[in-house]
Formats: structure tokens, C-alpha cells, sequence
């Protein structure tokens, strides 16, 4: 017999209200959805991305940011891993806003690279790429060189949305070490906090 | 031969399905009488339209919405359907020189859906402000009138909270509160040492099982709906009631647009526009309940214009649309560095406050008249899109270091609210715009808005105290991010706090009120008008819970008149 998603989901919410009766939390079948709505995205996933807004360089360079700006590191997987580059194309390919600072900014980012070394900022040396970020990634640039100031735009809003798509994801949320969104019968309260 | 057949009359007809409307319809059936119920949204059902317990990975736009147009709007794409503070095709104006901004939800149980579920009472001083500081206008009625009618809604709806003997703060009949958070303790101590009063917040949420509803489970989550009932929401709490006696017509999308007038003087039938049709309707009945928001109810009103009422329905006095108020709200915030060693432990709680700062000034002289509470919140809630743009923008940077540093930050913060009562003045009010009609033809209304020097002040001295408290607790000050020419001291643009009230005021002179102290209109008898545009003043106490009892009373009066033969008399 298969069960549906959607069957889960409403025998959940049947029961959460019998709840009154009978005294029960459905935690096992909370988390008995949960990881059938992980299942269902997981099969959903396994075609290569296809990017809905930016082109394929774009995508490209757009992945090696989100990476370079959030990373893996010894606590957890990245940005990348996290689905932040397909989120920010998401929301890209809705709003004409977010394609002039995020379409435009990489063409800026390129550009400038172009200009600076001579080659697109993914064909860029390391200490290239680290060097052109560690100008745009800080507001005090643009006083220094006012030609900064679309780069360093572009850059902050990209961070924030690299944050959005790392901070939302299951690796984020663990990484966060953010525990709720379960069923309680009493809410515990608070451990001892230290004081400042 | 064709049979003509008489339309249908019913006793009460009922326009809004929030916390008037659902308060009405429960009573009014319940009490025998037959109900049709108007709501311009659709139906809502819990099972397939809230987000409860969605996480923000389950969904493409993380909560973000299309085009990431939810990242910094209340109505974010996890809350609770059809509220918003535009709707296409139902435009509202600010008048130049005036900003407001109008929060509706077009859906069965309204606003209910989507409220912050604060359920104060109006303290005795606040129906009387006249007579105690001379400014404004006291009530036709008093705190003992609607003491009886608050018991009943408390209840019925269910309201945890404490005994706590606060003049400005009366205690109610509370279900027990839930244990406090972390960042609720350190505020509590820091209020206790500078002498402010801290106390359990009063919630219209189920601690215990109540009237055939589970207890709350505690997943933080109110505001996207709750699929066990076990907050309020007049579509889960209020609707099903008046639906089991089987003398409720529910009719959805259905946009009220004039209430018409027999030659009698009383209304007969309103006007509505079917929106899936795009016909006009009209249901016919004894007596009516304009129950459709404050500015809403207001609109109908004065756009039901006829030879023997001009101006508008119930508008001899000229005061539909005058006296708007809103509730003063000015935000601040801390971070606080004993929370970066709290261990990772469950912060969800219910969705809301567990503590809160009732007024405590009340026994003093102070810059300015009347009072404001104030919420809190923040710490380890679930992560949300946004919720890193300040820290992203502060740390600059990038790499495993500005990880590291929001891991760090994460859960630090706690957020101040301060909700005051503002005066109302003359310059703010609604009307009809002479140019603009909605898509369904109706005209709309056009705000015209300016905030007092009392409400300034009151918004100052929210700005100092939540400095005191974070200091007095080791944390630092974050002011307003909204402080400029056009909101000194963060004072928020009117409407923001989604306290609209006071557009068709009760009064006992016909001359300077639209309705007496039962809701019921002084020019038209079979007309009450039972939502927030009956409040006199606007203390700093969320409206919903005065709403209600407000209602349940004028429905009980109702239900009398009825039972005299007197129903439209």
C-alpha cells in the first residue's frame, strides 16, 4: 500500500486534533512527513539544473561567489551545497530589480576583471579573485575609488541572499544549531543563561 | 404559471467574518436567530492552505516568495493566506502630505487569521479619559458594562495570562502561561531592577484543552495558522459554532457595496457583488451587523448614500471616517552577548510573547497623556530569510569567518515593541476619493493622516526606556533603523500597527457620535456597526479582545430586542 504525502499531512492534522481525546502527539508522524517531503525533493533533484535566469557563465560565476562567500568549512557543507545559487536564480527570474543588481553586477564583476587582468573573473587567478572581492566586499572602498561603488552594491546584496539561501537550508539550520518546529506537550523553558 | 418566489428575508445579515463578524454569528445563531454572513474572501482550509511546520526548505522561494517580494513584509509567504497590505484591484489613496498604510485580509475569519493573538482588556481609566486627563472623549459606557462580555470571550476563546492586580492592566480569566524563554528571563531581570512591571503575556492561546480544542504544541508558529485551533481564529472558533446550529448562510466573495435604505429609514437589503460572477446580489434582512473592519465598515457606510441620508448611512453627525486612530508604535532592539553561550535548545514556544511590559507609569505625572505596553521577542527562533541582512551589512567580508560570525549572532537579539494610545485629531480620517473606484466599482477610501505631539513624546520616551533595559541587562542598544523627518523617534507610519479604529464612534449625543453604547446606529435602529469604528479611543490595548466583547454585547442587546418583537423595529 502506498501512502501519499498529502495523506500523511492530513492524518497528521486528524490526529493533532484528537489530541484533545486521546492525549497523543503525533511526533512520529511529523517526522514521518518530513522525510517524505525530503524524499520527493530529493527525487525531484536528480536532473542537472538548468539555470532560469542567468546564463550559463553567469550560473557559473554566481556558484563560485556563493561559495567563495559562504564555504564549506570543517562544521559544515556551503553555500553551494546548500541550493543558494539556484534560490538567488529563482528570485532572479522573477523580479526585474534583482536581474539589473545581480545580472548586471556580474556583467560589472567581468567587466572589471576584463579591465584589471585582462581575463573574465572565473578565467582569474586565485589571488586575482581574491583580490578584486576583498575591494568590493567592503563600503570603505567606494570612498578610496568611487568606481567601486556598483561592485560593492552588487556585493552586498549578493551576500545577503547567499545568507538567505545558505541560513534556510537544512545545512544552515543544523549549522545554526536551531532546534524547534516539533510537536511539544510542555514548553520546557529556558536553561540557565550566564551572565554578561 | 410561474411562481414568484419572495426572496428570503433573514433576521440578521452580517457583512465581515473576523472578530466581529464570527463573535455576531456565533451569538446571534446560537441565540435562534437565522444569519446570513458576508465575506468578501474565500473559505479558508487549514489542511491544505497553512504552513504549519513547513520548513523554509520545503519550499522553492524559502519563504521568500515570487520574485523575493516577502523578505521584508509581514505578510511573508509562510503566514496565514490572503493578507495584505495591498490587494490588486482594491486600491486604497494616502492624501498628499499623508502616509497610511492598510492592512486587510480577504478571507473567511479575516484578520483573525493573521493577528499577533494579544488579548488585553481596557482598563476602567480607558473608557473615561476625558474625565480623568480632559483630553478627548470618554465612553457612552464603562469598564463594569464590558467586564461581563469579557469574561465570556476569555472564556469561550481561551486566554492564558496571570493575576496580577495592575490598575492599567485589569487580570481576566486566564488559562495558566507558558514557562518563560531565555531572552524573557534576562528582560525580566533587567525590568526588575529598574523598577518596570514584567508579566505574562495574555495570548488567545490554548495552554490547556478548552471547548473540544488540543492544547498548543509549541511550535512558534501562530501566524501561519494553526491546524489543531488551538489559537483563536474566528473561522475555526467562531464560524463552526454558529454553522452546527444550521441557521448560518456562509456566503463567500462577496464584496459588500451599499446597504440600501427603505422609505421607513431602515435598511432592508445589502448590496454585494458576487466576485466569481461579478453580479450584484443583495440579501434581504430585519437587522444588520457591519462588522467589516474599522475603515471598511466606514466605506460601506459612506458609500451607501440615498435622499434621506446624503452624507452617507448613519452619518448625520458627519463623524463616519473622522476620529481614525491608529496605536503608536515605535521598535528598538538589543544584542545581547550572554546569549552567543547559550547551548542550542528549543526557543519556539508559542507563537508569541510569553512575557510582556504592561503600562507602569500610570501612577506618575509624565511628559505626555496615557500609556503604552510593550512587546518583546528574539533569540533562536527558526531561521528566515533576511534575518542576516543586518549582520551581512555590519560584518562585511566574506568567507568562513562571516559563517562563523552569524553562527555567533545567531539568537543574540531581542526586539522591543512599544504599542501607545494615540489622541485622535482631526487630521486623521478617511473619506471617499472622488476619483478612484476598485475593480468592483466601489469607491475607495483616501487617508489623510498626521501624527500629534503627544504620540511623538510617548514614541521618545519608548526609544529611552528600551535603551535603560538593554543596558541595565549587559546589552547593547540598537535603535531605531527608522528615524528620520518623517518618523521621529521610529514613530511608524499610520495603519502600520493594524489597530485602525474609531470610524464610526459610539456616543450618547446623536450630534457628535454614529452609534449608542450598543453599537446600534443613532439614525438607523436596525443597524449596528460592531467592529473597531465603534471605539471612542484607542488605549494601548490591542482592539480584538474589546472587539469581541463589544460585539457578544451588542449581539445580546440584539437577541433582546428580538425576543420583545422588536428585531428592525
Amino acid at each position: 500500500m502506498t501512502i501519499s504525502r498529502r495523506d500523511i499531512l492530513k492524518s497528521l492534522s486528524i490526529t493533532a486534533v484528537a489530541g484533545s481525546v486521546l492525549r497523543v502527539i503525533p511526533l512520529e508522524a511529523a517526522e514521518y512527513a518530513h522525510r517524505m517531503v525530503k524524499a520527493e525533493k530529493a527525487a525531484a533533484e536528480t536532473h542537472a539544473y538548468s539555470p532560469k535566469f542567468f546564463s550559463a557563465h553567469a550560473f557559473k560565476t554566481l556558484q563560485s561567489l556563493c561559495n567563495t562567500i559562504i564555504p564549506a568549512d570543517e562544521d559544515s557543507k556551503g553555500a553551494v551545497e546548500a541550493g543558494a545559487p539556484e534560490f538567488i536564480d529563482l528570485l532572479t527570474s522573477e523580479n526585474k530589480d534583482y536581474q539589473l543588481t545581480l545580472g548586471g553586477g556580474l556583467m560589472w564583476l567581468d567587466n572589471t576583471c576584463v579591465d584589471r587582468y585582462e581575463k573574465p573573473y572565473l578565467d582569474c587567478a586565485p589571488e586575482q579573485q581574491k583580490e578584486i572581492l576583498d575591494l568590493i566586499a567592503y563600503r570603505k572602498s567606494f570612498k578610496k575609488d568611487p568606481s567601486l561603488g556598483q561592485g560593492v552594491e552588487f556585493f552586498s546584496f549578493l551576500r545577503r541572499l547567499t545568507a538567505d539561501g545558505f541560513f534556510t537550508s537544512e545545512i544552515g539550520i543544523d549549522y545554526l544549531g536551531y532546534v524547534g518546529n516539533t510537536y511539544l506537550q510542555e514548553f520546557p523553558g529556558c536553561p540557565p543563561v550566564p551572565e554578561p | 404559471m410561474q411562481v414568484k418566489r419572495t426572496p428570503k428575508t433573514y433576521d440578521v445579515c452580517i457583512i465581515g467574518s473576523g472578530a466581529a463578524g464570527g463573535t455576531a454569528a456565533k451569538v446571534l445563531t446560537e441565540g435562534g436567530l437565522s444569519v446570513a454572513l458576508l465575506e468578501a474572501g474565500p473559505p479558508v482550509i487549514p489542511d491544505r492552505d497553512y504552513k504549519e511546520h513547513v520548513w523554509p526548505y520545503d519550499l522553492p522561494h524559502r519563504g521568500a516568495d515570487i520574485g523575493g517580494r516577502a523578505r521584508h513584509e509581514l505578510n511573508d509567504e509562510f503566514m496565514a493566506p490572503n493578507g495584505a497590505w495591498e490587494i490588486d484591484g482594491e486600491p486604497y489613496v494616502s492624501a498628499p502630505g499623508s502616509k497610511f498604510r492598510w492592512f486587510r485580509s480577504r478571507i473567511v475569519g479575516g484578520r483573525t487569521n493573521h493577528w499577533g493573538r494579544i488579548a488585553l482588556r481596557m482598563a476602567p481609566v480607558d473608557f473615561k479619559v476625558r474625565s480623568h486627563d480632559g483630553m478627548g472623549d470618554d465612553w457612552p459606557i464603562g469598564y463594569d458594562d464590558v467586564a461581563p462580555y469579557y469574561d465570556k470571550v476569555e472564556s469561550y476563546i481561551g486566554v492564558f495570562g496571570t493575576k496580577e492586580n495592575i490598575p492599567s492592566a485589569p487580570d481576566g480569566i486566564f488559562l495558566p502561561p507558558p514557562k518563560p524563554r531565555c531572552t524573557e528571563t534576562i528582560i525580566k531581570k533587567s525590568c526588575d531592577r529598574l523598577n518596570i512591571l514584567c508579566i505574562p503575556s495574555r495570548l488567545a492561546i490554548l495552554t490547556k484543552p478548552l471547548n473540544g480544542r488540543p492544547a498548543c504544541h509549541y511550535c512558534a508558529q501562530c501566524g501561519r495558522g494553526c491546524k489543531t485551533a488551538s489559537n483563536f481564529s474566528s473561522s475555526q472558533v467562531m464560524i463552526p459554532p454558529a454553522e452546527k446550529t444550521g441557521r448560518l448562510t456562509m456566503i463567500t466573495g462577496a464584496m459588500a457595496r451599499e446597504l440600501v435604505v427603505g422609505k421607513d429609514g431602515k435598511v432592508t437589503a445589502v448590496s454585494y457583488i458576487d466576485k466569481a460572477t461579478r453580479e450584484e446580489r443583495r440579501v434581504n434582512a430585519r437587522a444588520f451587523i457591519v462588522a467589516a473592519s474599522a475603515c471598511e465598515s466606514a466605506r460601506l457606510l459612506l458609500n451607501s448614500r440615498s435622499t434621506l441620508f446624503p452624507d452617507g448611512l448613519a452619518n448625520s453627525s458627519g463623524v463616519v471616517g473622522r476620529h481614525l486612530m491608529d496605536t503608536v508604535g515605535s521598535d528598538a532592539g538589543g544584542y545581547f552577548p550572554q546569549l552567543e553561550r547559550m547551548p542550542a535548545h528549543n526557543h519556539d514556544g508559542v507563537g508569541g510573547m510569553h512575557m510582556y511590559l504592561p503600562w507602569w507609569k500610570f501612577d506618575r505625572k509624565n511628559d505626555f497623556l496615557r500609556g503604552y505596553h510593550t512587546e518583546f521577542g528574539g533569540g533562536r527562533g527558526m531561521p528566515g530569510v533576511g534575518d542576516f541582512d543586518e549582520l551581512c551589512d555590519q560584518y562585511e567580508g566574506y568567507g568562513a569567518s562571516l559563517k562563523r560570525e552569524c553562527r555567533k549572532k545567531y539568537g543574540t537579539y531581542i526586539g522591543f515593541a512599544g504599542r501607545g494610545e494615540m489622541i485622535p485629531n482631526e487630521n486623521c480620517y478617511c473619506e471617499i476619493d472622488p476619483g478612484v473606484v476598485d475593480q468592483w466599482g466601489i469607491p475607495v477610501l483616501r487617508f489623510h493622516w498626521k501624527w500629534g505631539d503627544n504620540e511623538l513624546k510617548m514614541a521618545k520616551d519608548m526609544q529611552e526606556m528600551y535603551r535603560a533595559i538593554v543596558e541595565a541587562a549587559g546589552g547593547v542598544f540598537i535603535p531605531s533603523t527608522q528615524v528620520d523627518v518623517a518618523h521621529p523617534y521610529g514613530i511608524a507610519d499610520g495603519g502600520v500597527i493594524i489597530h485602525e479604529v474609531g470610524t464610526a464612534r459610539m456616543g450618547n449625543q446623536p450630534t457628535t457620535s454614529a452609534l449608542n453604547g450598543y453599537c446600534q446606529a443613532h439614525d438607523v435602529k436596525n443597524l449596528f456597526v460592531t467592529d473597531g469604528a465603534c471605539f471612542v479611543t484607542n488605549a494601548d490595548k490591542n482592539p480584538t479582545l474589546t472587539i469581541m466583547a463589544l460585539t457578544w454585547r451588542a449581539c445580546d442587546y440584539l437577541l433582546d430586542q428580538a425576543k420583545k418583537g422588536n428585531l428592525g423595529a
